[in-house]
């Protein structure tokens, strides 16, 4: 059984987007569906939307350099900068309030001086009397209409007015400038968090790139880094924006280069610590040899478990690397080179030998002999069959994708291409057989029930909720790309109660376009294809049939079709 | 009430008898003594590297003083807040005096200098080995704890037989093939919280075509009437016991109400954080501060726990770990760093309590890992490979720990 035209372009928006949206399948269908490919394969030309710019505008940490990051988003700078006068007093009334308590709890009257220049927008923004009793004794629900009656200042000089508690239960309701400055109040890492975040859940929902975004979350996932570990918290803006997202369509040994001399890498799997081994021995603990980032690169990044590698391969690979590290923050905490600290011996990795005294090129020939290795080749071609077509993938289409990454060098384009023209990716036996991803399955909601999103932190609490917190996978594996080993027990209730939260407009800051659920059948559209949609009826009047009382379509109001739709098994896959 | 009457008064009984799993009409039927005896391993972390010189105190060592100076806990009978003494040579924490008890019926041992061989001195890296079971192996996907479950044929596998109460994420150590639940705070969360869906979709995934989620919603929803059944009642402890306030103490009853409702337990972690104790870690006495009020939880819940489950504790054998210990030496702000060995507990009725584990390797300036801090003498694994035999019936170490060669039989359990 072939798929019809109508069920490719389904397919082909289930699984090279991150969803399609109430108008995407007409529209490819203008488009034309090979067009459509190219451009998201070619996504150069392709304007960003406007609006998608506009959103990730307050999200300032993801265009910041390392050292501005730090410097700029840590709240005791914050406080000693405008004490000693070096910054002004900042405009945000959050800030503002931050600093000035601050400033009065270590003692000084500088405090008075600093809100003599108070500008003079705050005195137009004095809230009235009924309205500050409201914020100090209302219940949680009229302080978020308030608040969300008032301008962005007013909302932060409301924010101020506001007990730490009641601070978090408003926190979602607010946008996303507004966000971010409270939790200024916490810690960089938060910030830093939170525009990840945000700015990850918007270009997925909003992204006009969809491919490449596709494509950024698998090679991130691919190499992955764990937010939470020490100064890696504020080295992953720059590492996805700098060592992932360009090189996603590019040339991989290029991509495996810029993650292998990316200080979140180093920092990650410890290599900024490995040494040659010190010959005296109170240094011994100080000073030795970490093969964790050697072990991973071939396990993990390049040839595979059963790659044909050995330990001592992982050693000799560990001891080419020594030396390669990340510069002091106050240098911008870049990559850095340490000959002193590097193993100057001979080393033979996979049979190929690399003459000592090399210094920095013996870990570029490393990963000179691990891109173009055909086991390379069969595991990243193993791994993109594993997201984009089956957990399980036809070998015959390993073969071939193996062969096209081979003989162009390591394109991954010419791979994605030679995979999306197989027979196996439009084999009817994969239509809506993968299982999504939290991820997945939170944004592919917002984008089918065409939701406005004005908070994509609160969607990626709920993604957290489900068990994939963005760029917090723990271990360098990364979340599986297996869709089946997401389905538990815990996770189907998760799934459920996420799709009744979102119907409900439970979630702060997203608003479902309820017209589109005005009744069961018109609902059942957003799962894409009509046999799927006319199965879930199916399914839906059974069930409700048994389930006395709700036999009249009449009484099920646009949140309970939607929370249905979204809920149901068949929504669960793409 | 039995156990019968409870289970269908419960609402399990609409599971419908004829098609029940083994564990379910084994629940429902026997009376209590003809059941096979369900042994219950309960794991649990401390998270953030816990202090074991000051919990479990080596008042003997002339240098735990010396490096010690104003955080040392002191030697027991010389002054208010000193150390209890177990054995002459170590002692308990004076907040720790709930655990005394215990360890003098013989149902406590505790096992010190043990730890990871992983020389490591980061959160991450360590409590990630001593999870996965895996020291120095990052990619290890599964956890020990999940492994250590036997695979039973699906018909005899009760849909709670691993559980979690650390919120809605199934944590490292239980993550893995075998289905594990995941639970927070509020059982509450384990079900399909919103009414309309939570009459028609039931019906909708136990109809479908689409195997997978059939199974997968089956298995669920089985869970999910034993969880609202047991968890969601007011819960009253047996035998007087009194639990503390705090986090740690309402997992702990989760537990207990789970084991004692009998309904296919067999293994349950929980954590407990904040062990991270740089600064501060005692305030004006050792029984203040930081770390002295996290013993106080950590005592009296462990202690409430054991009261409460009386003659069950026969089954049941708890074990406490921490990802490393701390410096012997303390720090310029009376706290002290990242160490190296630690402390466990093994608390249950089939222990050789009474006892302090392991081998003491010193605490001279020779003596120590890298000159600063405990060496680990007993791989963490070692003890935690005899649990599972005992408990699960696990036989092979490969299995459980893969790459790890049991080294030895401490010997803690009968």
């Amino acid at each position: 059984m072939r798929l019809s035209p109508n069920q490719r372009i389904s397919h082909a928006l289930n699984r090279l987007t991150f969803g399609y949206t109430p108008d995407d399948l007409s529209q490819v269908k203008n488009a034309g569906l090979e067009p459509w490919i190219d451009m998201q394969l070619f996504p150069g030309a392709v304007p960003e939307a406007p609006a998608l710019t506009e959103m990730l505008q307050p999200l300032e940490s993801l265009r910041l350099s390392t050292l501005d990051i730090v410097q700029r988003y840590s709240t005791n700078q914050l406080v000693e900068e405008v004490t000693r006068g070096r910054q002004a007093m900042p405009e945000s009334p959050v800030l503002r309030a931050f600093v000035t308590r601050q400033q009065q709890l270590s003692g000084g009257t500088k405090s008075e001086m600093s809100m003599a220049e108070t500008p003079t927008r705050m005195e137009g923004t004095r809230l009235l009397a009924d309205q500050l009793e409201i914020l100090r004794g209302g219940l949680p629900e009229e302080r978020c209409t308030l608040i969300g009656s008032l301008n962005e200042y007013g909302q932060e000089v409301a924010v101020t007015e506001l007990t730490p508690s009641q601070r978090t239960q408003v926190f979602n309701a607010l946008p996303a400038r507004v966000r971010r400055n409270i939790l200024m109040l916490n810690s960089a890492q938060q910030v830093v968090n939170h525009d990840l975040w945000e700015g990850k859940v918007l270009r997925a929902i909003h992204g006009r790139r969809q491919l490449l975004e596709v494509l950024v979350d698998f090679w991130y996932n691919h190499f992955n880094v764990y937010l939470d570990k020490g100064a890696d918290r504020y080295l992953i803006p720059s590492y996805e924006r700098d060592s992932i997202r360009p090189f996603v369509l590019g040339n991989f040994r290029t991509l495996l280069g810029a993650t292998a001399r990316s200080p979140a890498m180093l920092f990650y799997l410890d290599n900024y610590l490995s040494a040659a081994p010190a010959r005296d021995v109170s240094k011994r603990l100080e000073r030795s040899l970490n093969e964790n980032y050697a072990r991973e690169l071939l396990e993990l990044h390049t040839l595979g478990v059963n790659g044909g590698y050995t330990q001592d391969d992982v050693i000799e690979v560990a001891r080419c690397f020594t030396g390669w590290t990340i510069a002091p923050l106050r240098r911008g905490s870049g990559f850095a080179y340490n000959d002193q600290v590097h193993d100057q011996g001979d080393k033979v990795v996979l049979g190929i030998k690399i003459p000592g005294g090399g210094g920095v090129k013996e870990g570029e020939a490393v990963l000179d002999i691990l891109a173009r290795h055909p086991s390379t080749a069969r595991f990243i071609s193993t791994k993109l069959a594993q997201r984009f077509v089956a957990g399980d993938p036809p070998p015959a289409l390993i073969v071939r994708m193996a062969k096209a990454f081979q003989e162009t060098g390591g394109d991954i384009s010419a791979t994605m291409m030679s995979m999306i023209r197989s027979e196996e990716f439009w084999a009817a036996a994969n239509y809506y057989d993968k299982i999504k991803t939290p991820l997945e399955l939170v944004v592919s909601a917002a984008r089918a029930t065409g939701s406005t999103v004005k908070n994509g932190f609160a969607l990626a609490n709920e993604i957290a909720q489900l068990g994939q917190p963005l760029y917090r996978k723990l271990e360098p594996t990364g979340y599986s790309n297996v869709g089946s080993a997401w389905l538990n027990t815990s996770s189907l209730f998760a799934r459920i109660n996420f799709a009744s939260s979102l119907a409900l407009d439970k979630i702060p800051g997203v608003t479902i376009r309820r017209e589109l659920f005005s009744t069961i059948s018109s609902g059942a559209a957003a799962l894409g294809d009509s046999k799927i949609s006319a199965r879930f009826l199916r399914e839906i009047r059974t069930a409700r049939v048994a389930a006395s009382g709700l036999v009249d379509e009449s009484n099920a109001t646009p949140a309970m079709i939607a929370g249905l739709v979204i809920g149901s098994p068949e929504f669960q896959r793409k | 009430m039995n156990r019968r009457a409870f289970l269908m008064r419960s609402g399990i009984g609409i599971v419908g008898i004829g098609s029940a799993p083994l564990w379910l009409t084994r629940a429902a039927y026997c009376k209590k003594g003809s059941l096979r005896k369900r042994k219950v391993l309960i794991s649990i972390f401390q998270r953030g590297g816990a202090d074991g010189l000051n919990m479990v105190v080596p008042f003997g060592e002339k240098a735990y003083y010396e490096s010690r100076p104003t955080i040392a806990v002191p030697p027991p009978g010389s002054r208010a807040n000193s150390t209890l003494d177990l054995d002459g040579f170590f002692g308990l924490h004076p907040n720790l005096g709930d655990l005394k008890a215990i360890f003098l019926e013989r149902r406590l041992a505790i096992v010190h200098a043990v730890g990871s061989p992983d020389r490591t001195r980061s959160h991450f890296d360590a409590q990630d080995y001593m999870e996965s079971g895996t020291p120095g192996v990052k990619s290890t996907a599964d956890g020990w704890l999940n492994r250590a479950l036997s695979i039973d044929a699906p018909s005899d596998k009760s849909p709670v037989r691993a559980v979690s109460i650390t919120g809605p994420i199934l944590p490292r150590m239980l993550s893995g093939g075998n289905s594990a639940i995941a639970l927070s705070g509020t059982p509450n969360e384990f079900r399909i919280k919103e009414d309309h869906l939570a009459k028609v979709l039931p019906d909708v995934y136990l109809n479908s075509a689409d195997h997978l989620l059939n199974a997968t919603a089956t298995e669920a929803i089985r869970a999910s009437r034993v969880i609202q059944s047991v968890l969601t009642a007011p819960y009253v402890p047996a035998n007087g016991a009194k639990y503390p306030e705090g986090r740690f103490s309402e997992s702990m009853q989760q537990i207990a109400r789970l084991i004692k409702s009998d309904v296919g337990l067999e293994v349950a972690f929980t954590d407990t954080g904040g062990w991270d104790t740089h600064i501060h870690q005692i305030g004006a006495t050792v029984s203040d501060g930081l770390m002295a009020r996290l013993l106080i939880e950590f005592a009296a819940t462990l202690a409430a726990f054991d009261r409460d489950m009386g003659d069950l504790m026969e089954d049941v054998v708890l074990v406490t770990m921490s990802e490393f210990g701390r410096t012997l030496k303390e720090n310029v702000s009376r706290g002290t760093d990242h160490g190296h060995g630690g402390v466990m507990f093994v608390m249950g009725g089939n222990v050789r309590g009474g006892k302090v584990y392991g081998e003491w390797p010193g605490l001279a300036p020779e003596q120590l890992y890298g000159g600063r801090d405990l060496h680990v003498t007993s791989d963490f694994r070692d003890v935690l490979f005899e649990l599972v035999v005992h408990q699960l019936g696990q036989a092979q170490s490969s299995d459980v720990f893969p790459g790890f060669a049991k080294s030895k039989n401490l010997g803690i359990l009968i």
